[in-house]
């Protein structure tokens, strides 16, 4: 900090996890939430994107693209649903263990959330390999012989139906794609806002980083619930 | 707030005394401590979290983009001399108006007042010390020159020769140019856009001074707020269409696909759906300059304050609305071309309250004819035929006939050029004093403030002529009854060339060698002019109270100053 501000404030003037520039700490906490909540707004736009094309192509298309569905593993699907539900219940209890001031159920309860993040990219993991085991990627390599339409007739390569899987596939590796990496991002912040909180850097008075950092992981939490039932579920409806 | 401004020294004694003793040699003069000069060296500016040094890496930046952009636009105007395309291929040509636009409108115009005006006076306007996020100010810029750096790498390993549009299926699939590295480097930027946006956002609702209701914020921080909301909710949009695009381009995806059951038209709809808003990320802080600039070289209440606020906010909700009238031949449904159209007239509404308000605010107003005040000038009456022009091109049946023709190149030029960075280089003026502590040559400026307009009016004029007549734009050859018209317009250019220049040269000139400016040498209204210029680097010693409506030139206060 430059002598100017220490003369201005007085050194000590404030707690040390204020920052100069905000009037009080609840302002900064304002400011600091608001300010997700704006990066949020951007993050559905983000995805907005991808999911008008989906809309568009999933309401042309519905025969390919409930053969490619069809295909997904529901119950998979809903295990990781699952998993991450109880993911975001750990990164609940442990944002409400930091305001309370409790260390060990914070670094414990981060750790959970981290763990069960990591089921979910697991299961994830094993997912694409199936995709990829089937040739069920999008490109030039792309085959449609595992695929069966809605009315479990095999699905001829080169046909309308194939085409229209494959598409089908394309949004659904970009869009579980895109949301995977926002996973990938969510875990090490929460490691780093564990390592924070072993080091006992939030009580009452101070737990912002927990507080953002869990209105984040619960939006990325939340698009998979829009996901699951758009991806996983289309044959399945009445 | 008292502080030196290094003025004329006090007249030394009364008339008829004794003459003076000769002056003692001159003493370097002590400047106070500011925010240029609290520290030195590289690493102060590189690791800085001032929202005014920030401004100035950007500043420097865009002028180096703005530089190199140019560049490409002399080249182009310097090949349309001649009817036959003697000075490149076409190839190179295509090459030449895809980096003009990328660099331009990416690099250039999209973070021109926002990132340098809007970050050094957002916070000081609103009586903070800074930005609520200083950090992820910081880290924009370095994003964007991340962003930059991508894209400069294209250009010098070969180029993109799309257009600015990136239209499939010709960038997905038969493209060979640099269109992967060159998206990478706008979908980056993207993100130091919507930074620069979600700081605003955050800061103009936290961290206004006591007292600074939303009725008395300067119209300057409405019209970024109100770009802050379009920057947050279009360009996610348009990163994402860019990620499809090389996913496509890369794994060939189909999403925009044809032979997969794609569609072309989609990526259209998605990239309007951004870059339509993006004209009025572009428009919009200019505007909000120009309401300052009015005010301030006129010396009066703004006219309108409501009505010029609450217009920011219906151009950026209404410019959401209206991105299909980009694709009137595309092939889209004629009723949605005609809801589309219908949509576009409204923006007309806030737009000309805007430029109406403007007016009223001048009538019977002690008017200055400084620097700004030119800028202004030309700023409205450049705005107004580029804004009408757009009501020609959001006519359903005129469209058809200048569609991709110059009419639509001189038209959006008046709005990006004649609008935009008219406003910049206003503002840039207007507020030089404040950024550098320095008063630039008067005279210098108002020159180049007429060689701009002149110049401008000589490229781009013409061009409307050319488009009507049927010129289409991305040609390099072109028929011979053609070249008048388009000499007078590389004429222009050169002419606009120079007007650009001179505020280079004599605004670097002015940082070292011009005069101290006062805290306030337009005797102006505003939180900025109640510190010393240059600020500290906390804007303020003591935090400041707002006690009235903003831009009170009250009678008494004007007896007071005199």
């Amino acid at each position: 900090m430059s002598s100017l501000s220490e003369t201005a404030h007085g050194p000590g003037a404030h707690p040390p996890v204020l920052r100069h520039h905000f009037e009080s700490l609840l302002n900064q906490k304002e400011s600091s939430l608001l300010g997700m909540w704006v990066f949020i707004a951007q993050e559905i736009l983000f995805f907005g994107g991808m999911l008008t094309a989906y809309t568009i192509y999933r309401n042309l298309y519905y025969e390919g693209f409930a053969a490619g569905s069809h295909h997904l593993d529901v119950t998979l699907g809903t295990v990781n649903t699952a998993v991450l539900i109880c993911s975001s219940l750990t990164m609940a209890l442990g944002v409400h263990a930091a305001a309370l001031g409790k260390r060990k159920m914070t670094v414990l309860f981060l750790l959970l959330t981290i763990a069960l993040g990591s089921v979910f990219l697991g299961i994830k993991v094993v997912e694409y390999a199936d995709k990829f085991h089937h040739h069920l990627v999008p490109g030039p390599g792309f085959s449609a012989e595992s695929l069966r339409d809605a009315h479990g007739q095999p699905v001829l390569d080169g046909s309308d139906t194939a085409r229209h899987a494959q598409m089908f596939f394309a949004l659904y590796f970009s869009l579980t794609g895109l949301h995977a990496l926002h996973m990938i991002i969510g875990i090490p912040i929460i490691a780093w806002m564990a390592r924070a909180a072993s080091q006992g850097r939030f009580g009452p008075v101070y737990y912002t980083p927990v507080e953002i950092t869990g209105l984040y992981w619960h939006f990325v939490d939340i698009v998979w619930i829009f996901l699951f039932p758009l991806l996983y579920l289309i044959p399945h409806h009445a | 707030m008292s502080t030196h401004t290094g003025g004329t020294p006090e007249p030394y004694g009364r008339p008829g005394a004794p003459p003076p003793p000769p002056e003692p040699p001159p003493q370097p003069l002590r400047e106070s401590v500011n925010y240029l000069n609290v520290s030195y060296g590289v690493k102060s500016w590189l690791l800085t979290t001032d929202h005014k040094r920030i401004a100035l890496l950007y500043l420097a930046s865009i002028t180096v983009m703005f530089a190199i952009g140019g560049v490409f636009a002399t080249l182009i105007r310097l090949e349309l001399i001649t009817p036959q395309g003697d000075m490149v291929q076409s190839e190179t040509y295509n090459k030449l108006f895809t980096m003009h636009g990328v660099v331009m409108v990416f690099f250039f115009l999209i973070p021109s007042i926002p990132a340098t005006l809007g970050n050094f006076l957002i916070p000081i306007m609103i009586g903070a010390k800074d930005l609520a996020f200083p950090r992820i100010n910081l880290l924009s810029w370095y994003i964007y020159m991340l962003g930059a750096s991508f894209t400069m790498y294209a250009m010098v390993t070969g180029g993109v020769d799309t257009g600015w549009t990136f239209y499939v299926p010709y960038s997905t699939h038969y493209s060979n140019t640099h269109v992967i590295a060159t998206g990478l480097g706008i979908f980056i930027t993207g993100f130091s856009s919507i930074l620069t946006g979600l700081n605003f956002i955050v800061t103009t609702h936290k961290m206004r001074a006591p007292g600074l209701t939303w009725s008395r914020l300067p119209l300057f921080v409405w019209a970024h707020y109100a770009t802050s909301l379009i920057m947050i909710l279009g360009t996610p949009v348009i990163a994402v269409t860019i990620l499809m695009v090389a996913l496509e381009r890369g794994l060939h995806l189909g999403i925009f696909d044809p032979a997969l059951g794609g569609d072309p038209i989609l990526f259209q709809h998605l990239f309007w759906f951004y870059s339509h808003p993006a004209v009025y990320i572009m428009i919009l802080p200019a505007m909000g300059v120009i309401s300052e600039l009015v005010q301030g070289m006129s010396r009066k209440r703004v006219f309108g304050y409501n009505f010029i606020a609450v217009s920011s906010l219906a151009i950026a909700i209404l410019g959401f609305l209206v991105w299909g009238h980009h694709m009137f031949v595309s092939g889209q449904s004629t009723y949605a071309g005609l809801v589309f159209s219908g949509l576009s007239y409204l923006v007309a509404i806030p737009s000309a309250i805007k430029v109406f308000n403007w007016t009223a605010t001048l009538y019977k107003a002690s008017i200055s004819l400084d620097t700004p005040m030119l800028y202004a000038i030309g700023f409205i009456g450049l705005f107004t035929i580029g804004g009408l022009t757009g009501l020609f091109l959001a006519a359903l049946g005129l469209n058809v006939h200048v569609t991709d023709t110059y009419f639509v190149v001189a038209h959006f030029h008046y709005i990006m050029v004649g609008g935009a960075i008219m406003g910049y280089l206003g503002g840039l003026h207007y507020w030089w004093p404040k950024i550098s502590g320095r008063l630039y040559p008067e005279g210098w400026g108002r020159v180049a403030a007429i060689i701009i307009f002149v110049g401008f009016n000589l490229t781009f004029f013409p061009q409307f002529i050319l488009g009507y007549l049927g010129m289409p734009r991305r040609y390099h050859y072109y028929p011979e009854e053609f070249q008048i018209l388009h000499v007078m317009s590389s004429a222009g250019a050169s002419i606009l060339a120079v007007g650009y220049l001179l505020p280079l040269a004599y605004l670097a000139w002015s940082m070292r060698y011009g005069r101290r400016a006062g805290p306030n040498p337009w005797d102006a209204r505003g939180l900025e002019w109640e510190i010393a210029s240059p600020p500290p680097t906390e804007n303020f010693l003591v935090q400041p109270v707002v006690t009235d409506k903003t831009y009170e030139y009250g009678a008494e206060e004007d007896a007071a100053i005199v």
